[in-house]
Protein backbone atom coordinates (compact mmCIF):
# COMPACT_ATOMS: atom_id res chain seq x y z
CA UNK A 1 0.00 0.00 0.00
CA UNK A 2 3.03 2.12 0.86
CA UNK A 3 4.50 1.80 -2.46
CA UNK A 4 1.09 2.23 -4.57
CA UNK A 5 1.11 5.60 -2.79
CA UNK A 6 4.78 6.08 -3.80
CA UNK A 7 4.02 6.24 -7.29
CA UNK A 8 0.64 7.44 -7.19
CA UNK A 9 2.80 10.70 -5.76
CA UNK A 10 5.42 10.43 -8.33
CA UNK A 11 2.51 10.59 -11.09
CA UNK A 12 0.58 12.97 -9.87
CA UNK A 13 4.15 15.20 -9.14
CA UNK A 14 4.61 14.84 -13.26
CA UNK A 15 1.62 15.73 -14.42
CA UNK A 16 1.00 18.92 -12.28
CA UNK A 17 4.84 19.44 -12.35
CA UNK A 18 4.60 19.34 -16.49
CA UNK A 19 1.47 21.67 -17.81
CA UNK A 20 -0.45 18.17 -18.70
CA UNK A 21 -2.61 18.97 -15.93
CA UNK A 22 -2.96 22.42 -15.97
CA UNK A 23 -4.01 22.27 -19.51
CA UNK A 24 -6.48 19.22 -19.07
CA UNK A 25 -8.17 20.35 -16.04
CA UNK A 26 -8.73 24.66 -17.98
CA UNK A 27 -9.75 22.55 -21.12
CA UNK A 28 -12.45 20.37 -19.65
CA UNK A 29 -13.34 22.83 -17.41
CA UNK A 30 -13.92 24.51 -20.63
CA UNK A 31 -16.28 22.75 -22.46
CA UNK A 32 -17.93 21.77 -19.32
CA UNK A 33 -18.69 24.99 -18.82
CA UNK A 34 -19.86 25.58 -22.61
CA UNK A 35 -22.07 22.88 -22.39
CA UNK A 36 -23.50 24.19 -18.59
CA UNK A 37 -24.22 27.35 -20.22
CA UNK A 38 -25.90 25.80 -23.59
CA UNK A 39 -28.14 23.74 -21.52
CA UNK A 40 -28.78 26.31 -19.01
CA UNK A 41 -29.97 28.19 -22.06
CA UNK A 42 -32.47 25.78 -23.37
CA UNK A 43 -33.63 25.44 -19.81
CA UNK A 44 -34.32 29.01 -19.70
CA UNK A 45 -35.68 29.32 -22.76
CA UNK A 46 -38.04 26.18 -22.64
CA UNK A 47 -39.23 27.82 -19.44
CA UNK A 48 -40.65 30.52 -20.83
CA UNK A 49 -42.00 29.17 -23.78
CA UNK A 50 -43.91 27.00 -21.53
CA UNK A 51 -44.91 30.37 -19.57
CA UNK A 52 -45.95 31.42 -22.80
CA UNK A 53 -48.16 28.41 -23.62
CA UNK A 54 -49.72 28.97 -20.27
CA UNK A 55 -48.01 25.79 -18.69
CA UNK A 56 -47.43 25.74 -15.25
CA UNK A 57 -45.60 22.83 -14.48
CA UNK A 58 -42.55 23.00 -12.54
CA UNK A 59 -39.70 22.35 -14.49
CA UNK A 60 -37.06 19.90 -12.44
CA UNK A 61 -33.75 21.35 -12.69
CA UNK A 62 -32.30 17.72 -11.89
CA UNK A 63 -34.04 16.29 -14.82
CA UNK A 64 -33.49 18.75 -17.83
CA UNK A 65 -30.43 20.06 -16.70
CA UNK A 66 -28.36 18.40 -14.69
CA UNK A 67 -29.06 14.88 -16.22
CA UNK A 68 -28.49 15.86 -19.72
CA UNK A 69 -25.22 17.91 -18.73
CA UNK A 70 -24.07 14.56 -16.65
CA UNK A 71 -24.73 12.46 -20.19
CA UNK A 72 -22.63 15.03 -22.30
CA UNK A 73 -20.04 14.55 -19.78
CA UNK A 74 -19.93 10.94 -20.10
CA UNK A 75 -19.28 11.40 -23.93
CA UNK A 76 -17.00 14.45 -23.46
CA UNK A 77 -14.52 11.87 -20.76
CA UNK A 78 -13.92 9.61 -23.74
CA UNK A 79 -12.06 12.32 -26.01
CA UNK A 80 -9.94 13.20 -22.54
CA UNK A 81 -8.66 9.69 -20.80
CA UNK A 82 -6.67 8.98 -23.69
CA UNK A 83 -4.75 12.17 -22.83
CA UNK A 84 -4.36 11.19 -19.42
CA UNK A 85 -3.43 7.63 -19.92
CA UNK A 86 -1.27 8.11 -23.07
CA UNK A 87 2.07 8.95 -21.41
CA UNK A 88 1.39 6.37 -18.29
CA UNK A 89 3.86 3.67 -19.09
CA UNK A 90 4.79 4.26 -22.68
CA UNK A 91 7.36 7.50 -21.66
CA UNK A 92 9.12 5.14 -19.04
CA UNK A 93 9.27 2.37 -21.97
CA UNK A 94 10.70 5.16 -23.94
CA UNK A 95 13.18 6.89 -21.88
CA UNK A 96 13.99 3.76 -19.97
CA UNK A 97 12.93 4.89 -16.67
CA UNK A 98 11.00 1.52 -16.86
CA UNK A 99 13.92 -0.25 -15.59
CA UNK A 100 14.42 1.42 -12.51
CA UNK A 101 10.24 0.73 -11.39
CA UNK A 102 10.76 -2.74 -12.80
CA UNK A 103 14.48 -3.62 -10.59
CA UNK A 104 13.31 -1.70 -7.12
CA UNK A 105 11.76 -3.89 -4.51
CA UNK A 106 8.08 -3.40 -5.18
CA UNK A 107 5.59 -5.57 -7.48
CA UNK A 108 3.90 -4.66 -10.70
CA UNK A 109 0.74 -4.97 -9.15
CA UNK A 110 1.79 -1.92 -6.85
CA UNK A 111 3.23 0.26 -9.49
CA UNK A 112 0.07 -0.46 -11.79
CA UNK A 113 -2.40 0.73 -9.26
CA UNK A 114 -0.26 3.71 -8.13
CA UNK A 115 -0.07 4.96 -12.34
CA UNK A 116 -4.02 4.68 -12.10
CA UNK A 117 -5.06 5.83 -8.87
CA UNK A 118 -2.72 9.15 -9.89
CA UNK A 119 -4.72 9.37 -13.26
CA UNK A 120 -8.02 8.79 -11.50
CA UNK A 121 -7.17 11.53 -9.36
CA UNK A 122 -6.43 13.81 -12.24
CA UNK A 123 -9.83 13.07 -13.15
CA UNK A 124 -11.31 13.89 -10.01
CA UNK A 125 -9.91 17.19 -10.01
CA UNK A 126 -10.71 17.65 -13.80
CA UNK A 127 -14.35 17.44 -12.95
CA UNK A 128 -14.09 19.08 -9.31
CA UNK A 129 -13.30 22.04 -11.47
CA UNK A 130 -16.19 22.08 -13.72
CA UNK A 131 -18.55 21.09 -10.86
CA UNK A 132 -18.09 24.69 -9.50
CA UNK A 133 -20.54 25.50 -12.47
CA UNK A 134 -23.23 23.77 -10.68
CA UNK A 135 -22.73 26.02 -7.75
CA UNK A 136 -24.66 28.45 -9.71
CA UNK A 137 -27.80 26.03 -10.11
CA UNK A 138 -27.34 25.40 -6.24
CA UNK A 139 -27.02 29.45 -5.75
CA UNK A 140 -30.42 30.27 -7.63
CA UNK A 141 -32.03 27.40 -7.84
CA UNK A 142 -32.73 24.55 -5.26
CA UNK A 143 -31.94 20.93 -7.34
CA UNK A 144 -32.01 17.53 -5.42
CA UNK A 145 -27.82 17.09 -4.36
CA UNK A 146 -28.28 13.27 -4.02
CA UNK A 147 -29.12 12.23 -7.71
CA UNK A 148 -26.62 15.03 -8.85
CA UNK A 149 -24.14 13.06 -6.67
CA UNK A 150 -24.85 9.57 -7.81
CA UNK A 151 -24.23 10.80 -11.02
CA UNK A 152 -20.60 11.94 -10.28
CA UNK A 153 -20.22 8.77 -8.90
CA UNK A 154 -21.05 7.53 -12.36
CA UNK A 155 -18.87 9.75 -13.84
CA UNK A 156 -16.02 8.06 -11.83
CA UNK A 157 -17.12 4.79 -11.93
CA UNK A 158 -16.99 5.27 -15.89
CA UNK A 159 -13.35 6.87 -16.00
CA UNK A 160 -11.96 4.47 -13.56
CA UNK A 161 -13.33 2.04 -16.69
CA UNK A 162 -11.75 3.79 -19.19
CA UNK A 163 -8.07 4.76 -17.48
CA UNK A 164 -7.72 1.38 -17.22
CA UNK A 165 -8.12 0.24 -20.16
CA UNK A 166 -5.95 3.03 -21.28
CA UNK A 167 -3.61 2.24 -18.98
CA UNK A 168 -3.41 -1.07 -20.39
CA UNK A 169 -3.16 0.39 -23.90
CA UNK A 170 -0.25 2.40 -22.80
CA UNK A 171 2.11 -1.27 -21.49
CA UNK A 172 1.41 -2.08 -25.36
CA UNK A 173 3.59 0.62 -26.90
CA UNK A 174 6.95 2.95 -26.58
CA UNK A 175 4.90 6.07 -29.08
CA UNK A 176 2.56 7.88 -26.70
CA UNK A 177 1.10 9.08 -29.61
CA UNK A 178 -0.08 5.52 -30.72
CA UNK A 179 -1.23 4.46 -27.30
CA UNK A 180 -3.40 7.96 -26.80
CA UNK A 181 -4.62 7.64 -30.52
CA UNK A 182 -5.42 3.68 -30.02
CA UNK A 183 -7.10 4.50 -26.56
CA UNK A 184 -8.89 6.83 -28.00
CA UNK A 185 -10.05 4.45 -31.11
CA UNK A 186 -10.97 1.94 -28.12
CA UNK A 187 -12.87 4.62 -26.07
CA UNK A 188 -15.37 5.33 -29.89
CA UNK A 189 -16.21 1.81 -30.61
CA UNK A 190 -16.92 1.79 -26.92
CA UNK A 191 -19.29 4.33 -27.50
CA UNK A 192 -20.93 3.85 -31.02
CA UNK A 193 -20.93 0.05 -30.24
CA UNK A 194 -24.78 0.37 -28.63
CA UNK A 195 -26.16 2.64 -31.91
CA UNK A 196 -27.02 -0.64 -33.52
CA UNK A 197 -29.10 -1.70 -30.59
CA UNK A 198 -32.00 1.57 -32.03
CA UNK A 199 -32.94 -0.80 -34.92
CA UNK A 200 -32.10 -4.17 -34.00
CA UNK A 201 -33.43 -6.18 -31.26
CA UNK A 202 -31.55 -9.25 -32.03
CA UNK A 203 -29.10 -11.01 -29.31
CA UNK A 204 -25.79 -9.79 -30.87
CA UNK A 205 -27.05 -5.94 -31.16
CA UNK A 206 -28.24 -5.97 -27.14
CA UNK A 207 -24.65 -7.63 -26.77
CA UNK A 208 -22.60 -4.89 -28.23
CA UNK A 209 -25.11 -2.66 -26.48
CA UNK A 210 -24.52 -3.88 -23.14
CA UNK A 211 -20.50 -3.59 -23.97
CA UNK A 212 -20.60 -0.31 -24.53
CA UNK A 213 -19.34 2.21 -21.46
CA UNK A 214 -21.58 5.09 -22.19
CA UNK A 215 -24.76 3.17 -22.23
CA UNK A 216 -24.22 1.58 -18.12
CA UNK A 217 -24.09 5.67 -17.13
CA UNK A 218 -28.04 5.89 -18.08
CA UNK A 219 -29.08 5.07 -15.00
CA UNK A 220 -26.65 6.81 -13.13
CA UNK A 221 -27.58 10.04 -14.95
CA UNK A 222 -30.94 9.23 -13.92
CA UNK A 223 -30.09 9.57 -10.21
CA UNK A 224 -30.51 5.98 -9.52
CA UNK A 225 -27.75 3.28 -8.77
CA UNK A 226 -28.19 0.23 -10.88
CA UNK A 227 -25.90 -2.62 -9.30
CA UNK A 228 -25.57 -4.28 -12.49
CA UNK A 229 -24.34 -1.12 -14.11
CA UNK A 230 -21.76 -0.50 -11.18
CA UNK A 231 -20.65 -4.48 -11.24
CA UNK A 232 -20.23 -3.74 -15.08
CA UNK A 233 -17.69 -0.75 -14.46
CA UNK A 234 -15.67 -2.52 -11.71
CA UNK A 235 -15.40 -5.60 -13.61
CA UNK A 236 -14.08 -3.47 -16.24
CA UNK A 237 -11.48 -1.88 -14.05
CA UNK A 238 -10.36 -4.88 -12.55
CA UNK A 239 -10.10 -6.62 -16.34
CA UNK A 240 -8.37 -3.37 -17.40
CA UNK A 241 -5.55 -3.30 -14.80
CA UNK A 242 -5.16 -7.29 -14.76
CA UNK A 243 -4.34 -7.18 -18.51
CA UNK A 244 -1.75 -4.49 -18.01
CA UNK A 245 -0.30 -6.49 -14.95
CA UNK A 246 -0.04 -9.76 -17.80
CA UNK A 247 1.14 -7.73 -20.28
CA UNK A 248 3.87 -5.93 -17.90
CA UNK A 249 5.40 -9.29 -17.09
CA UNK A 250 5.03 -10.32 -21.19
CA UNK A 251 7.06 -7.69 -21.57
CA UNK A 252 9.98 -8.68 -19.69
CA UNK A 253 9.42 -12.78 -21.01
CA UNK A 254 9.79 -11.06 -24.79
CA UNK A 255 12.17 -8.29 -24.51
CA UNK B 1 28.13 -12.52 -3.68
CA UNK B 2 26.55 -13.56 -7.35
CA UNK B 3 26.52 -17.07 -8.40
CA UNK B 4 25.68 -17.70 -11.96
CA UNK B 5 24.67 -21.37 -13.36
CA UNK B 6 24.44 -22.21 -16.81
CA UNK B 7 22.63 -18.99 -17.61
CA UNK B 8 20.84 -18.84 -20.82
CA UNK B 9 18.57 -16.61 -22.60
CA UNK B 10 16.88 -16.99 -25.66
CA UNK B 11 15.17 -14.43 -27.85
CA UNK B 12 12.44 -15.84 -30.12
CA UNK B 13 15.62 -15.51 -33.47
CA UNK B 14 18.51 -15.48 -31.63
CA UNK B 15 20.30 -16.58 -28.20
CA UNK B 16 22.11 -13.43 -26.60
CA UNK B 17 23.24 -15.60 -23.37
CA UNK B 18 24.52 -18.92 -23.64
CA UNK B 19 25.08 -20.92 -20.92
CA UNK B 20 27.26 -18.97 -18.90
CA UNK B 21 28.76 -19.89 -15.29
CA UNK B 22 30.60 -17.69 -12.88
CA UNK B 23 31.02 -16.91 -9.92
CA UNK B 24 31.69 -13.10 -8.11
CA UNK B 25 33.19 -12.82 -4.59
CA UNK B 26 31.79 -10.32 -1.95
CA UNK B 27 33.61 -6.92 -2.42
CA UNK B 28 35.46 -7.34 -5.96
CA UNK B 29 34.91 -5.02 -8.78
CA UNK B 30 34.22 -7.41 -11.33
CA UNK B 31 34.43 -6.21 -15.40
CA UNK B 32 32.00 -7.62 -17.75
CA UNK B 33 33.67 -7.32 -21.28
CA UNK B 34 32.69 -8.14 -24.27
CA UNK B 35 32.11 -6.24 -27.77
CA UNK B 36 28.64 -4.62 -28.84
CA UNK B 37 25.91 -7.49 -28.82
CA UNK B 38 28.05 -9.71 -26.47
CA UNK B 39 24.85 -10.11 -23.85
CA UNK B 40 26.84 -8.66 -21.22
CA UNK B 41 23.14 -6.15 -21.33
CA UNK B 42 21.17 -8.88 -20.92
CA UNK B 43 23.16 -11.21 -17.99
CA UNK B 44 22.52 -7.97 -16.12
CA UNK B 45 18.92 -7.52 -16.66
CA UNK B 46 19.06 -10.95 -15.34
CA UNK B 47 21.01 -10.25 -12.70
CA UNK B 48 18.78 -7.22 -11.44
CA UNK B 49 15.10 -9.63 -12.26
CA UNK B 50 14.35 -7.27 -15.30
CA UNK B 51 14.52 -10.40 -17.05
CA UNK B 52 13.91 -13.73 -16.13
CA UNK B 53 16.80 -16.51 -17.54
CA UNK B 54 15.11 -18.61 -20.05
CA UNK B 55 17.11 -21.74 -18.23
CA UNK B 56 19.93 -21.48 -15.97
CA UNK B 57 20.32 -20.29 -12.53
CA UNK B 58 21.44 -17.19 -11.08
CA UNK B 59 21.50 -15.91 -7.39
CA UNK B 60 22.11 -12.61 -5.91
CA UNK B 61 23.47 -12.29 -2.46
CA UNK B 62 21.22 -15.93 -1.97
CA UNK B 63 18.10 -15.08 -3.05
CA UNK B 64 17.56 -17.08 -6.31
CA UNK B 65 16.25 -13.99 -9.17
CA UNK B 66 13.58 -16.45 -10.61
CA UNK B 67 12.17 -17.29 -7.33
CA UNK B 68 12.44 -14.35 -5.01
CA UNK B 69 12.79 -11.40 -7.16
CA UNK B 70 11.79 -9.02 -4.33
CA UNK B 71 15.12 -9.81 -2.35
CA UNK B 72 17.38 -9.73 -4.78
CA UNK B 73 16.21 -6.35 -5.98
CA UNK B 74 16.58 -5.25 -2.04
CA UNK B 75 19.86 -5.81 -2.39
CA UNK B 76 20.81 -4.33 -5.64
CA UNK B 77 21.94 -1.49 -6.92
CA UNK B 78 21.58 -0.79 -10.71
CA UNK B 79 22.80 1.78 -13.37
CA UNK B 80 21.42 1.11 -16.78
CA UNK B 81 22.36 2.34 -19.84
CA UNK B 82 20.89 5.34 -19.90
CA UNK B 83 20.49 6.85 -16.26
CA UNK B 84 16.77 5.90 -15.10
CA UNK B 85 15.73 9.84 -14.41
CA UNK B 86 12.85 11.74 -14.63
CA UNK B 87 13.85 15.02 -16.59
CA UNK B 88 10.50 17.07 -15.12
CA UNK B 89 12.16 15.80 -11.51
CA UNK B 90 14.69 17.73 -9.27
CA UNK B 91 17.71 15.66 -8.28
CA UNK B 92 16.72 15.78 -4.73
CA UNK B 93 13.23 14.48 -5.29
CA UNK B 94 14.08 12.00 -7.58
CA UNK B 95 16.97 10.73 -5.42
CA UNK B 96 14.22 10.51 -2.00
CA UNK B 97 11.63 8.86 -4.66
CA UNK B 98 14.06 6.39 -5.64
CA UNK B 99 14.85 5.68 -1.78
CA UNK B 100 11.45 5.22 -0.99
CA UNK B 101 11.00 3.07 -3.67
CA UNK B 102 13.95 1.15 -2.39
CA UNK B 103 12.30 1.05 1.30
CA UNK B 104 13.92 3.92 2.80
CA UNK B 105 11.92 6.42 5.18
CA UNK B 106 12.16 9.38 7.07
CA UNK B 107 15.40 10.14 9.24
CA UNK B 108 16.95 7.02 7.64
CA UNK B 109 16.53 8.48 3.77
CA UNK B 110 18.17 11.77 4.55
CA UNK B 111 21.02 10.24 5.76
CA UNK B 112 21.40 8.48 3.30
CA UNK B 113 20.92 11.31 0.78
CA UNK B 114 23.23 13.07 1.92
CA UNK B 115 25.71 10.54 1.82
CA UNK B 116 25.40 9.87 -1.64
CA UNK B 117 24.85 13.48 -2.63
CA UNK B 118 28.49 14.08 -1.17
CA UNK B 119 29.90 11.19 -2.52
CA UNK B 120 28.50 11.41 -5.59
CA UNK B 121 29.51 15.06 -5.97
CA UNK B 122 25.85 15.97 -6.92
CA UNK B 123 25.19 18.05 -3.86
CA UNK B 124 25.46 21.58 -5.96
CA UNK B 125 22.82 20.27 -8.36
CA UNK B 126 20.41 18.97 -5.56
CA UNK B 127 17.31 21.84 -6.64
CA UNK B 128 18.31 21.46 -10.04
CA UNK B 129 15.72 19.69 -12.58
CA UNK B 130 17.10 16.63 -14.11
CA UNK B 131 16.54 17.21 -17.88
CA UNK B 132 18.71 20.38 -17.38
CA UNK B 133 21.77 18.48 -15.49
CA UNK B 134 24.67 17.75 -18.30
CA UNK B 135 25.60 14.44 -19.13
CA UNK B 136 28.55 14.08 -16.66
CA UNK B 137 25.85 14.98 -13.71
CA UNK B 138 23.23 12.46 -14.95
CA UNK B 139 25.36 9.44 -14.68
CA UNK B 140 26.63 10.32 -11.28
CA UNK B 141 22.92 11.03 -10.59
CA UNK B 142 22.55 7.48 -11.68
CA UNK B 143 25.08 6.47 -9.72
CA UNK B 144 23.79 8.03 -6.87
CA UNK B 145 20.69 6.67 -7.43
CA UNK B 146 22.20 2.88 -7.95
CA UNK B 147 23.55 2.94 -4.16
CA UNK B 148 20.88 5.23 -1.88
CA UNK B 149 19.65 2.23 -0.58
CA UNK B 150 23.84 0.97 0.33
CA UNK B 151 23.09 -2.36 -1.31
CA UNK B 152 25.48 -5.21 -1.13
CA UNK B 153 25.81 -5.52 -5.26
CA UNK B 154 25.95 -2.75 -7.47
CA UNK B 155 25.73 -3.58 -10.99
CA UNK B 156 26.81 -0.95 -13.75
CA UNK B 157 25.83 -1.12 -17.27
CA UNK B 158 28.80 0.99 -19.30
CA UNK B 159 28.83 3.77 -16.43
CA UNK B 160 31.45 5.51 -18.65
CA UNK B 161 29.39 5.37 -22.03
CA UNK B 162 29.47 9.17 -23.36
CA UNK B 163 31.79 10.87 -20.78
CA UNK B 164 34.06 13.29 -21.24
CA UNK B 165 37.35 11.85 -20.49
CA UNK B 166 37.66 13.97 -17.05
CA UNK B 167 34.12 13.00 -15.98
CA UNK B 168 35.13 9.26 -17.39
CA UNK B 169 37.87 9.25 -14.53
CA UNK B 170 36.09 11.38 -12.19
CA UNK B 171 33.65 8.14 -12.81
CA UNK B 172 36.40 5.08 -12.47
CA UNK B 173 37.53 6.65 -9.15
CA UNK B 174 34.14 7.08 -8.15
CA UNK B 175 33.61 3.37 -8.36
CA UNK B 176 36.98 2.54 -7.06
CA UNK B 177 36.04 3.88 -4.00
CA UNK B 178 33.16 2.47 -3.92
CA UNK B 179 34.19 -1.53 -4.18
CA UNK B 180 35.35 -1.44 -0.41
CA UNK B 181 31.44 -1.23 0.76
CA UNK B 182 29.72 -3.15 -2.39
CA UNK B 183 30.47 -5.89 -4.64
CA UNK B 184 30.74 -4.12 -7.89
CA UNK B 185 30.17 -5.73 -11.93
CA UNK B 186 30.30 -3.28 -14.19
CA UNK B 187 30.24 -3.42 -18.06
CA UNK B 188 32.24 -1.76 -20.82
CA UNK B 189 33.33 -2.73 -24.08
CA UNK B 190 36.61 0.19 -23.64
CA UNK B 191 39.35 -1.96 -22.42
CA UNK B 192 41.67 0.54 -20.10
CA UNK B 193 38.89 0.66 -18.14
CA UNK B 194 39.03 -2.54 -17.20
CA UNK B 195 42.53 -2.31 -16.97
CA UNK B 196 42.60 -0.03 -14.38
CA UNK B 197 39.23 -0.31 -11.95
CA UNK B 198 38.73 -4.28 -12.26
CA UNK B 199 40.23 -6.84 -10.60
CA UNK B 200 38.74 -9.36 -12.02
CA UNK B 201 37.38 -9.83 -15.44
CA UNK B 202 34.53 -11.71 -16.88
CA UNK B 203 35.11 -11.64 -21.12
CA UNK B 204 31.61 -12.47 -23.02
CA UNK B 205 31.35 -12.62 -27.18
CA UNK B 206 28.52 -13.74 -28.95
CA UNK B 207 26.45 -14.94 -25.39
CA UNK B 208 29.07 -17.51 -24.50
CA UNK B 209 31.55 -16.99 -22.01
CA UNK B 210 35.43 -16.96 -23.39
CA UNK B 211 37.62 -16.24 -20.46
CA UNK B 212 37.09 -15.41 -16.71
CA UNK B 213 40.25 -14.91 -14.27
CA UNK B 214 42.11 -11.75 -12.83
CA UNK B 215 42.96 -8.97 -15.26
CA UNK B 216 47.21 -10.14 -14.52
CA UNK B 217 46.71 -13.82 -15.25
CA UNK B 218 44.75 -12.98 -18.48
CA UNK B 219 47.35 -10.96 -19.48
CA UNK B 220 50.12 -13.42 -18.48
CA UNK B 221 48.21 -16.35 -20.22
CA UNK B 222 47.43 -15.16 -23.36
CA UNK B 223 50.89 -14.00 -23.91
CA UNK B 224 52.19 -17.73 -23.61
CA UNK B 225 55.51 -17.07 -24.83
CA UNK B 226 57.66 -14.58 -23.25
CA UNK B 227 58.89 -11.49 -25.35
CA UNK B 228 61.36 -8.48 -25.15
CA UNK B 229 62.34 -5.60 -26.99
CA UNK B 230 65.55 -4.77 -27.30
CA UNK B 231 67.07 -1.49 -28.81
CA UNK B 232 70.34 -1.42 -30.56
CA UNK B 233 72.72 0.44 -32.16
CA UNK B 234 75.58 0.31 -34.17
CA UNK B 235 78.84 1.77 -33.25
CA UNK B 236 79.70 3.35 -36.50
CA UNK B 237 76.52 4.56 -37.85
CA UNK B 238 75.83 1.72 -39.66
CA UNK B 239 73.76 -1.90 -38.75
CA UNK B 240 73.02 -4.63 -40.58
CA UNK B 241 69.68 -5.59 -39.82
CA UNK B 242 69.66 -9.44 -41.02
CA UNK B 243 73.30 -10.15 -39.56
CA UNK B 244 71.76 -8.61 -35.76
CA UNK B 245 69.15 -10.86 -36.76
CA UNK B 246 70.86 -13.67 -37.20
CA UNK B 247 73.06 -13.41 -34.28
CA UNK B 248 69.94 -12.67 -31.71
CA UNK B 249 68.33 -16.00 -32.94
CA UNK B 250 71.29 -18.04 -32.15
CA UNK B 251 71.11 -16.88 -28.56
CA UNK B 252 70.41 -20.10 -26.36
CA UNK B 253 66.16 -20.15 -25.92
CA UNK B 254 65.16 -17.84 -28.52
CA UNK B 255 62.20 -18.60 -30.96
CA UNK B 256 61.57 -15.91 -32.83
CA UNK B 257 62.97 -12.39 -33.92
CA UNK B 258 61.57 -9.79 -35.55
CA UNK B 259 62.60 -6.55 -36.62
CA UNK B 260 59.93 -3.96 -35.43
CA UNK B 261 61.17 -0.66 -36.26
CA UNK B 262 64.45 0.98 -37.65
CA UNK B 263 65.75 4.56 -37.70
CA UNK B 264 69.12 5.21 -39.50
CA UNK B 265 71.44 3.16 -37.16
CA UNK B 266 69.26 1.99 -34.35
CA UNK B 267 66.64 -0.75 -34.81
CA UNK B 268 64.06 -2.32 -32.38
CA UNK B 269 63.85 -5.95 -32.31
CA UNK B 270 61.08 -8.10 -30.43
CA UNK B 271 62.71 -11.21 -29.27
CA UNK B 272 60.32 -14.39 -28.25
CA UNK B 273 61.42 -16.53 -26.12
CA UNK B 274 60.44 -19.74 -24.45
CA UNK B 275 58.06 -19.84 -21.91
CA UNK B 276 59.36 -19.77 -18.47
CA UNK B 277 63.12 -19.09 -19.94
CA UNK B 278 65.17 -15.33 -19.31
CA UNK B 279 67.01 -14.52 -22.06
CA UNK B 280 67.72 -11.48 -21.30
CA UNK B 281 70.92 -11.68 -19.59
CA UNK B 282 72.30 -13.54 -22.77
CA UNK B 283 70.83 -11.18 -25.15
CA UNK B 284 72.50 -8.15 -23.42
CA UNK B 285 75.89 -10.08 -23.40
CA UNK B 286 75.66 -11.03 -27.22
CA UNK B 287 74.83 -7.37 -28.58
CA UNK B 288 77.75 -6.03 -26.29
CA UNK B 289 80.43 -8.60 -27.58
CA UNK B 290 79.34 -8.04 -31.37
CA UNK B 291 79.90 -4.59 -30.81
CA UNK B 292 76.62 -2.89 -30.90
CA UNK B 293 74.76 -0.37 -27.99
CA UNK B 294 72.53 -1.97 -26.07
CA UNK B 295 70.02 1.09 -25.72
CA UNK B 296 66.94 -0.29 -24.24
CA UNK B 297 65.94 -4.10 -23.01
CA UNK B 298 62.18 -4.02 -21.99
CA UNK B 299 59.49 -6.92 -21.50
CA UNK B 300 56.45 -6.41 -23.98
CA UNK B 301 53.81 -6.97 -21.86
CA UNK B 302 50.80 -7.66 -23.98
CA UNK B 303 47.67 -5.33 -23.32
CA UNK B 304 44.45 -6.58 -22.22
CA UNK B 305 43.13 -5.28 -25.70
CA UNK B 306 45.31 -7.39 -27.65
CA UNK B 307 44.13 -10.19 -24.98
CA UNK B 308 40.65 -9.02 -25.58
CA UNK B 309 41.66 -9.24 -29.17
CA UNK B 310 42.88 -12.62 -29.71
CA UNK B 311 40.01 -14.16 -27.30
CA UNK B 312 37.39 -12.80 -29.21
CA UNK B 313 38.45 -13.49 -32.18
CA UNK B 314 38.65 -11.04 -35.51
CA UNK B 315 35.41 -9.95 -36.20
CA UNK B 316 35.07 -8.50 -32.38
CA UNK B 317 38.00 -6.36 -33.77
CA UNK B 318 36.27 -3.06 -35.85
CA UNK B 319 33.98 -3.24 -33.25
CA UNK B 320 36.46 -2.89 -30.17
CA UNK B 321 38.89 -0.57 -31.63
CA UNK B 322 36.85 2.61 -32.03
CA UNK B 323 35.89 3.44 -28.70
CA UNK B 324 39.40 2.02 -27.94
CA UNK B 325 41.05 4.94 -29.84
CA UNK B 326 38.61 7.14 -28.53
CA UNK B 327 38.81 7.02 -25.10
CA UNK B 328 42.13 5.54 -24.03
Amino acid sequence: MRNVWIICRKELGSYFVSPIAYVLVVLFSFVFGFFFWLFLQRFVYVGLEMQMRGQMFPMNLNEELIRPLLSNTSVMSLFFIPMITMRLFAEEKRTGTIELLATSPIRDSEVIIGKWLAAFVLYFCMLLFGALNLLFVFKYGNPDWKPLLIGYLGLLLQAGALLAIGTFISTLTKNQIIAGAVTFAVCLVLWVIEWPSEFETAIWARTLSYMSIVKHFESFAKGVVDSKDAVFYVAVIFLGLFFTARSMESLRWRS
Amino acid sequence: MIKVQDLTKRYARTTAVDQISFEVDKGQIVGFLGPNGAGKTTTMRILTCFLPPSSGTATVAGFDVLEQPLDVKKHIGYLPETPPIYPEMETSEYLKFVGKLKGLSGAELDKRLDYVCGRCAIADVKTKLLGKLSKGYRQRVGLAQAIIHNPAVLILDEPTAGLDPKQINETRDLIKDLAGDHTIILSTHILPEVEQTCEQVIIINKGKLVATDSVRNLQARARGAESVLVEIAGRNGTLEIPIVQHKLEHVSGVSRVSCKQQVDARAVFEVESEKGRSVRGDLARAVVESGWDLNELRAAAMSLEEVFLQLTGNEAKNEAEAPVEVNA
